[in-house]
C-alpha cells in the first residue's frame, strides 16, 4: 500500500504514475467530494497518523477545517477564493529516527503519490498553502520531490483553479538542517519560520494555532500516501487490513542483526515473530536473538520473549516500546543492551534543544549515569538513580523528544535488568561489546603465526615471530577490535 | 559594504542573488544560511557579515540558527570529507569501531573536527538513511557499506598518501583561505 508504488512507477515521471491510477483520487474528489466527505471517509478509514504517535488523522484535519472556515468567515472571505493564507498543510519528511528510511525511501521512490495525498489534504482543509520539510540528508529525496512538484504544475495539478475545481495550491520546500528535534511538529514550525527549530507547548495546537500563527496540519510522509489510496479504493478496502483499532499496513525498516535488511510493510497486527524470523530471515550468522529495538530513540527494546507481540499502536505501547515511526532494528547476543541505552542517550542528550531543563539536564545526568556503568565505574545506587531521573525526564518534560526519551532506559532496565547488574557488580559486560570492559588475547594453540593482526593493529601492541604465536600487550592495547575482525582463524579472544 | 576577500569566489554578487531569491526578512535566515553553505561549505564570516547588513536578520539570530542546527559550520572543510554513520543500524553493527579508528587514524579526537594540515574533515553523521547497508561511510561523496575499522584505517592512509603526491603540484584551495570566524 504505501510502498505500493515504490519501484513500480518511475518517480521522475509524472506520466508514470499517473498510468497507475496516479491522481485519480485527486480528480475525482475534486469533482465529486466535499471536504466535510472527505473528513468523513478518512474518519470512517480509522487512518491514525504514522508519524509514531499514532494520533486520528480525520480529528485533526476536522479542527483545522474549522478553525481556517472560521478564519476565513472573519476576513469576508468565502469558501475556496484567491490564493490566501488562512492556514497551511506540511508534510513531515524530518525522518530523524536513526536507523530507518522509509519515508526517504516514499519520497523518492514515490514523490508525486506524497504530493498527491498533500494536495488533497489541503483540499479538505481549506489551505492555500503547503510545505514539504525534508531533512537535508536525503538530497535525493529533495531534488525528486522538487521535479514532482515542477511536473503537477505544468499538468494543472498544482498552483491556480486546479482542474478547474476553483481550488488554488501552492506547495514549496523546506530543508531542515541536522535537528532532530525538528520531526516534532511545533519544532518544526520554528524551523520553517527561520528560526532555531524549538518546540513550544500544546495547547495551542498546530491545527488551531501553527505555521505563522495559523491553523496548520502536518502530517507524515507514510499517512499522506494513504489518503489518495483511502479516496480512491474506499475506506472499508482500509479497514478491511489492519485490527480494528488500528486498521491499514504498517511500513518497517527492518535493519540491524538481521539477514533479509531492508523495507516492509505488512498489515497492523502481525506478530513480531514474523517480521524477524519469516521475513527478516532470521538472526544474522544463526546467533541468538536478544531484543527487538522499535521506535528509534524514542521506543524501547522488546526483549526475545515477548516476540509474539502484535505489531500495532497499542500492544507495543502496553510493553513500554512504541510503534515509533518505523525504525525495527533487530539486536543479537553480542549486542550489550546498556550501551544501547547509552546510545540512545547519547543521541537524545546532543539532540535535546535545551529549552526545558528536565530534558536538558535530565538526559545529560542520565546519560553520565549510563556512561560510568558502561565504563565499570558504575555502582548499584546508580541504577536506582537512573531510574528515578528517567520517570521524571519523562513525566516533566516539554515536548516528545524529552518524554520519550527515557523509554530506552526504562525498557532494558525492565527486561534486562541483569546486563545492568553484571555491569555494576562484576564490571562485565556480557555481550564483550563495553570496550572497557572487554579485553583482547591470543590463543596460542590457533595462532598460525601470519602477523595480519600485526600489520591491523594501530597501536603496534602485537608482537611475535612469523609463524610463531603472537601475544597481544594489554598495556599497549587500546581494545579497538582491529586484530579480532581481521583474524581469519579465530585465534584472538575476546572476553 | 564590508570589505570583500581579494579571492574571486567570494565577490558579495553570489550572496547579493541569495537575499534577493530568499528575501531579506527574519523568516529568511535558514534558508540563507543553506544557501550560502551550499557554495563555500561552510559560513565564511564576511558573507555573514554581509547578510546582516542587507537584510532584517540579525548576528544574534545567525548565530542562534546556526549553532542550533547541526548541518552549520564556521569553519571550512577539509580537502577531504570523511563522513561515519553513527544511526543505530550502524552502531550495532560496529559503527563505533570505525569512528574510533577514525578518530585514531586523523588525531581528531576532541571537538576539533579538521585536521591540522587541512587534509581531511570527520563528521559523525546521524543517520544517512542507508541502514540495509550498515555499517555505512562516506568519503569525499562516495557511499561504502558493510564498513569496517580495518578497511577505514586502509581507506584513509590510501587518500592520505595520494593527496601527499597530488600537492607536489596543487595550488592551495581559494576557498578554505577566506578567514574564519
Amino acid at each position: 500500500m504505501a510502498l505500493g508504488k515504490n519501484g513500480l512507477v518511475d518517480p521522475c515521471e509524472i506520466d508514470d504514475y499517473i498510468a497507475h491510477d496516479g491522481y485519480a483520487a485527486l480528480a475525482e474528489t475534486l469533482a465529486t467530494q466535499t471536504p466535510a466527505q472527505v473528513i468523513e471517509t478518512i474518519k470512517q478509514a480509522g487512518l491514525r497518523g504514522r508519524g509514531g504517535a499514532g494520533f486520528p488523522t480525520a480529528t485533526k484535519w476536522e479542527m483545522a477545517a474549522n478553525n481556517i472556515t472560521a478564519l476565513r468567515q472573519a476576513a469576508g472571505a468565502n469558501g475556496h477564493g484567491a490564493p490566501d493564507t488562512y492556514g497551511y498543510v506540511i508534510c513531515n519528511g524530518d525522518e530523524g529516527d536513526p536507523g530507518a528510511f522509509m519515508d526517504r525511501s516514499i519520497l523518492e521512490g514515490n514523490p508525486h503519490g506524497v504530493l498527491e495525498g498533500l494536495i488533497l489534504g489541503s483540499y479538505t482543509i481549506g489551505a492555500n498553502v503547503g510545505y514539504f520539510y525534508i531533512r537535508d540528508e536525503y538530497p535525493l529525496a529533495i531534488e525528486h520531490m522538487t521535479r514532482a512538484i515542477e511536473q503537477a504544475t505544468a499538468y494543472g495539478l498544482l498552483g491556480h483553479d486546479i482542474l478547474g475545481s476553483g481550488f488554488d495550491f501552492h506547495v514549496m520546500i523546506a530543508r531542515g538542517c541536522g535537528a532532530f528535534v525538528c520531526g516534532e511538529e511545533t519544532a518544526l514550525i520554528a524551523s520553517i519560520e527561520g528560526e532555531r527549530g524549538m518546540p513550544r507547548p500544546r495547547p495551542p495546537y498546530p491545527a488551531q494555532a501553527g505555521l505563522w500563527g495559523k491553523p496548520t496540519i502536518i502530517n507524515n510522509v507514510k499517512t499522506w500516501t494513504y489518503i489518495p489510496l483511502i479516496l480512491l479504493k474506499g475506506y472499508e478496502w482500509f479497514r478491511s487490513i489492519g485490527t480494528p483499532n488500528s486498521p491499514g499496513t504498517a511500513v518497517f525498516s527492518l535493519v540491524g542483526k538481521v539477514n533479509n535488511t531492508g523495507l516492509i510493510e505488512v498489515p497492523m497486527g502481525t506478530p513480531l515473530s514474523h517480521l524477524v524470523n519469516v521475513i527478516g530471515g532470521g538472526v544474522l550468522n544463526g546467533k541468538k536473538l536478544k531484543a527487538v529495538q522499535t521506535g528509534g530513540p524514542s521506543g524501547g527494546c522488546i526483549p526475545a520473549e515477548l516476540l509474539d507481540t502484535l505489531v500495532d499502536y497499542e500492544s507495543l505501547g502496553n510493553i513500554g516500546s512504541m510503534m515509533g515511526s518505523g525504525g525495527m532494528v533487530v539486536m543479537d547476543e553480542d549486542t550489550c543492551m546498556v550501551d544501547v541505552a547509552r546510545y540512545f542517550l547519547a543521541f537524545t542528550q546532543i539532540e535535546s534543544c535545551g529549552k526545558c531543563v528536565p530534558c536538558r539536564l535530565g538526559t545529560r545526568r542520565m546519560l553520565e549515569i549510563l556512561t560510568h556503568i558502561t565504563t565499570g565505574k558504575g555502582t548499584e545506587a546508580d541504577l536506582q538513580t537512573l531510574e528515578e531521573f528517567a520517570l521524571s525526564v519523562k513525566a516533566t518534560s516539554l515536548c516528545g523528544l524529552g518524554q520519550t526519551a527515557p523509554n530506552p532506559v526504562l525498557t532494558t532496565l525492565k527486561y534486562f535488568r541483569h546486563e545492568y547488574e553484571a555491569h555494576v557488580r562484576e564490571k562485565k559486560c556480557t555481550a564483550r561489546a563495553c570496550r572497557e570492559l572487554v579485553s583482547y588475547s591470543i590463543v596460542a594453540d590457533l595462532c598460525k603465526g601470519c602477523s595480519v593482526c600485526v600489520r591491523s593493529c594501530p597501536v603496534d601492541g602485537i608482537s611475535g615471530d612469523k609463524k610463531q604465536p603472537h601475544v597481544i600487550d594489554p598495556e599497549v592495547c587500546i581494545r579497538c577490535g582491529s586484530c579480532f575482525d581481521v583474524c581469519r582463524f579465530e585465534a584472538v579472544m575476546k572476553e | 559594504m564590508p570589505v570583500v576577500d581579494k579571492c574571486p569566489h567570494q565577490n558579495m554578487n553570489e550572496i547579493a542573488a541569495i537575499l534577493k531569491n530568499q528575501g531579506t526578512g527574519r523568516d529568511a535566515c535558514v534558508k540563507v544560511l543553506q544557501e550560502i553553505q551550499g557554495i563555500f561549505g561552510y559560513l565564511p564570516a564576511a558573507a555573514l557579515q554581509y547578510v546582516t547588513d542587507h537584510s532584517q536578520i540579525t548576528k544574534r539570530q545567525i548565530y542562534g540558527v546556526a549553532t542550533f542546527y547541526e548541518r552549520f559550520r564556521f569553519k571550512p572543510l577539509g580537502r577531504h570529507h570523511v563522513q561515519v554513520c553513527r544511526g543505530t543500524a550502524c552502531h550495532v553493527r560496529g559503527a563505533p569501531m570505525i569512528i574510533d579508528a577514525v578518530a585514531e587514524e586523523l588525531h581528531l579526537h576532541g571537538v576539533e573536527d579538521t585536521t591540522e594540515d587541512g587534509e581531511f574533515t570527520f563528521e559523525k553523521i546521524a543517520c544517512f538513511g542507508a541502514c540495509a547497508l550498515a555499517p555505512v561511510t562516506v568519503t569525499d561523496g562516495q557511499t561504502r557499506g558493510a564498513m569496517t575499522a580495518d578497511k577505514m584505517r586502509k581507506l584513509l592512509k590510501k587518500i592520505a598518501s595520494q593527496a601527499k603526491t597530488a600537492h607536489a603540484t596543487d595550488q592551495p584551495c581559494p576557498r578554505s583561505t577566506m578567514p574564519t570566524n
